[in-house]
C-alpha cells in the first residue's frame, strides 16, 4: 500500500518534471530561434566606437544605456524592441547623426562591461562601419560634377576618402574625381553619408561584415609577392606572349594600332571599395 | 475574514489609514522615488545617476549592477570590466543583508503594475484562473540562463518586462508598454500573482540571493492571531506565511524564512493585532509570544 502511494508520488513528480521542462522548453527553443534571427545587424544600425563583433557583443552588452549618457552629441539610441535588433542595445543611424568622433571617446569609456572595448584608445582605429559608395550612377561626382562632399568632411580627409582621378570619356575633356574609400582609414563615422547632398545619399555607411569583401585565403597579390620577395617569383621572368587579333600589332608603349579599341585597354575606373562582388 | 467584510477593515479601524498603509506607502515611495532618481537625470539634467537597473553609476561614482544580466554575460563567456563586476558585488552583498525579494518589492517598477491587478483582482472579486506551480520560475531562470551560454546572447533581455520597463521609462519605452500590458493583463485575468509569484525569473534570481539574508518578516506576536486570514488574502506569496503563524505548535519559529518572502510588508500593515513586524533572522525562537518580545520587530506598534 505505501510502495504503490510512493510509486504514485514519484510518478507525479516525473509527470510535473516532465511538464515544467517540456513547456519551459518549448518556449526556449521559440525564444532562441527569435534570438538568433535578432543577431543580424540591420543595414543602417551602426555601433558605437569600440563594440566588439556582433556575435560577442550581444553577449557583452549588457543594456545599461551609459555610452548612451555620456554621448555628449546624443547620437546614439537603444534599440526599442520594436526595431530591427537586439532589444536595448546602443546603435545610431548616419544619415540621421553621425559620430563626431570625440578623442577622449566617452562612450567607450563608459561602457562597464567592455562592450564597447576599453582597448580603443585612439579613435581614428575606430571601426564602427565602412562607408561605401554605393550608387555611381546618382553620385555628381561620377556624373562628372565637383560635388566632393563627402571628401571633404571625412575626418581622415584624403586617407579614408581619397578623389581618384579619371578621364571623362563623355565630354571627352574634363577630369572625374571619384570619391573613394579605403577600408584601411575608414572609421564609419558616418559623416560623408550624413553629408551627401542628394535625396538618397549615394555614399552609405554599413556595418563592416555587410560593406567589405574578401579574398581568398589562397589568393595572392603579384605585384606585392615580387615586392615582398625583391624580385619576380617566377625565374627567369617569362616574357608576355601576346594574342593580337588579327590585323592588331604593337607598337612601342603600351597601346594597340588598330581600328576597334580593345576591352583591355579599356579598364574603368571603380572605387576600391566596391572591388569584389559585393557591396 | 467573514464574506462580506473588506479585506484590512479591521486593520483600518484599530490602527487608522495611515497605520493600515504605513509600509505599502513607504514602499511605493521607494520604488518611485528609485526611479524619480533614474529620471532625473533625462527629464531635469540633473544626473545623480546615469543607466537603468542593469547598471547605473551613481554621482560618478558609486556602480550598482544587475548580477543577474551579468551572470548571463558571463555564461555567453564574455568577461566584463571591472566596473560592472564591483557593481554586481555591491548588489549582491544589499539584498543578502536585506532580503533578495526586497528588490522586488521596493525596486522593481513593474511590481506596481501587477500589485495593481492583485488589488483589482480583488476588487473586481476575479476569482480563480490559470494555475500552475510557483516552482516555474526557477525553471524559465535555468533555461535564460541555458540559453545565454548555449547562444552566446543575451536572450532574455529582449524580452524581459522588467528591465523594459525600466530601460523603457528612462530611454523611451517604444513597444516596451505592449509587452508590460500583457504581464498586468495575464495577472489580471488569466493567473493571481502570476509574473512576479509564479514566472519572473529575475524575483527567482534574487531570490536566490536573498536564501539567507538578515532581514525578514517575522510573526512574533502569532499568539495574538484571530485568524481574519486578512494577511493571506494581500499576500503576494501566501505559502510563505503558514509554517511561521501557525506552526508554534510543531516547535517552528515565529519568523518567515521562506526566500520567496518579499519583505513588502503588507501583512505587517493589514494586520489589526499587529501580529508580523521585521525583525533580523537570529530572532526566531519558537517560544517568543510575549507582548514585549518584538523589540527587534520594526513593524510593531505597541
Amino acid at each position: 500500500m505505501e510502495a504503490t502511494s510512493n510509486n504514485q508520488s514519484r510518478r507525479q513528480f516525473f509527470l510535473d518534471v516532465a511538464k515544467a521542462a517540456c513547456g519551459i522548453g518549448m518556449f526556449g527553443l521559440g525564444l532562441g530561434l527569435y534570438a538568433r534571427q535578432a543577431r543580424a545587424l540591420p543595414p543602417t544600425a551602426i555601433r558605437p566606437p569600440g563594440a566588439l563583433a556582433e556575435a560577442d557583443f550581444q553577449g557583452a552588452c549588457i543594456r545599461c544605456g551609459m555610452c548612451v549618457r555620456d554621448c555628449p552629441y546624443n547620437i546614439l539610441e537603444l534599440a526599442r524592441p520594436e526595431d530591427d535588433l537586439a532589444t536595448g542595445t546602443p546603435y545610431f543611424v548616419a544619415r540621421k547623426i553621425p559620430c563626431e568622433m570625440c578623442e577622449d571617446i566617452p562612450c567607450v569609456k563608459a561602457c562597464p562591461t567592455g562592450a564597447l572595448d576599453h582597448k580603443l584608445t585612439d579613435i581614428n582605429k575606430a571601426k564602427m562601419g565602412l562607408a561605401a559608395l554605393v550608387d555611381q550612377e546618382t553620385c555628381l561626382n561620377f556624373l562628372g560634377l565637383r560635388c566632393d562632399v563627402c571628401y571633404r568632411v571625412c575626418p581622415v580627409i584624403d586617407k579614408a576618402i581619397t578623389l581618384e582621378r579619371t578621364h571623362n570619356v563623355r565630354t571627352t575633356k574634363h577630369t572625374m574625381f571619384l570619391p573613394t574609400v579605403h577600408s584601411e582609414h575608414c572609421t564609419g563615422c558616418g559623416k560623408c553619408e550624413k553629408s551627401c547632398v542628394l535625396e538618397v545619399a549615394a555614399i552609405k555607411v554599413f556595418p563592416i561584415n555587410l560593406a567589405k569583401g574578401a579574398l581568398g585565403e589562397h589568393y595572392r597579390l603579384g605585384w606585392e609577392e615580387k615586392q615582398k620577395a625583391g624580385a619576380s617569383l617566377v625565374a627567369p621572368e617569362i616574357e608576355h606572349q601576346y594574342n593580337l587579333p588579327e590585323g592588331y600589332k604593337y607598337e612601342q608603349g603600351p597601346g594597340l594600332s588598330g581600328e576597334a579599341v580593345p576591352p583591355a585597354a579599356a579598364q574603368p575606373a571603380v572605387p576600391k571599395a566596391l572591388h569584389g562582388d559585393q557591396l | 475574514m467573514s464574506e462580506n467584510k473588506k479585506i484590512g477593515a479591521d486593520a483600518l479601524m484599530t490602527k487608522g489609514w495611515l497605520g493600515a498603509h504605513r509600509w505599502l506607502l513607504l514602499r511605493r515611495a521607494s520604488q518611485l522615488g528609485i526611479l524619480a532618481l533614474f529620471l532625473l537625470g533625462p527629464w531635469a539634467g540633473l544626473w545623480l545617476i546615469k543607466g537603468n537597473l542593469a547598471y547605473s553609476l551613481t554621482l560618478e561614482t558609486l556602480p550598482l549592477a544587475d548580477p543577474y544580466v551579468l551572470l548571463q554575460s558571463l555564461l555567453t563567456g564574455h568577461v566584463p570590466e571591472r566596473l560592472a563586476l564591483i557593481g554586481a558585488a555591491l548588489v549582491i552583498g544589499l539584498y543578502v543583508v536585506i532580503g533578495g525579494r526586497s528588490y522586488c518589492s521596493w525596486v522593481c517598477p513593474l511590481n506596481m503594475l501587477t500589485d495593481l491587478a492583485a488589488w483589482l483582482r480583488r476588487r473586481l472579486g476575479i476569482k480563480g484562473g490559470a494555475h500552475f506551480s510557483r516552482n516555474t520560475r526557477y525553471w524559465l531562470l535555468a533555461m535564460t540562463l541555458l540559453l545565454a551560454a548555449a547562444t552566446g546572447t543575451i536572450v532574455w533581455e529582449m524580452l524581459n518586462p522588467v528591465a523594459m520597463l525600466h530601460r523603457g521609462i528612462i530611454f523611451g519605452l517604444g513597444m516596451a508598454w505592449s509587452i508590460v500590458l500583457a504581464v498586468f493583463l495575464f495577472d489580471l485575468f488569466v493567473s493571481p500573482d502570476g509574473w512576479c509569484g509564479h514566472l519572473c525569473p529575475v524575483g527567482a534570481f534574487y531570490s536566490l540571493i536573498g536564501k539567507a539574508s538578515l532581514l525578514r518578516v517575522s510573526a512574533t506576536q502569532r499568539a495574538a492571531c484571530n485568524d481574519c486570514m486578512d494577511c493571506f488574502a494581500v499576500c503576494p506569496e501566501p505559502q510563505v506565511i503558514k509554517p511561521a503563524l501557525k506552526g508554534q505548535a510543531k516547535g517552528i519559529g515565529p519568523l518567515i524564512t521562506s526566500h520567496n518572502c518579499t519583505n513588502c510588508g503588507r501583512c505587517i500593515d493589514v494586520c489589526s493585532k499587529d501580529v508580523f513586524g521585521f525583525a533580523s533572522r537570529f530572532n526566531n525562537k519558537a517560544e517568543v509570544s510575549a507582548p514585549q518580545g518584538g523589540a527587534t520587530a520594526l513593524g510593531n506598534r505597541s
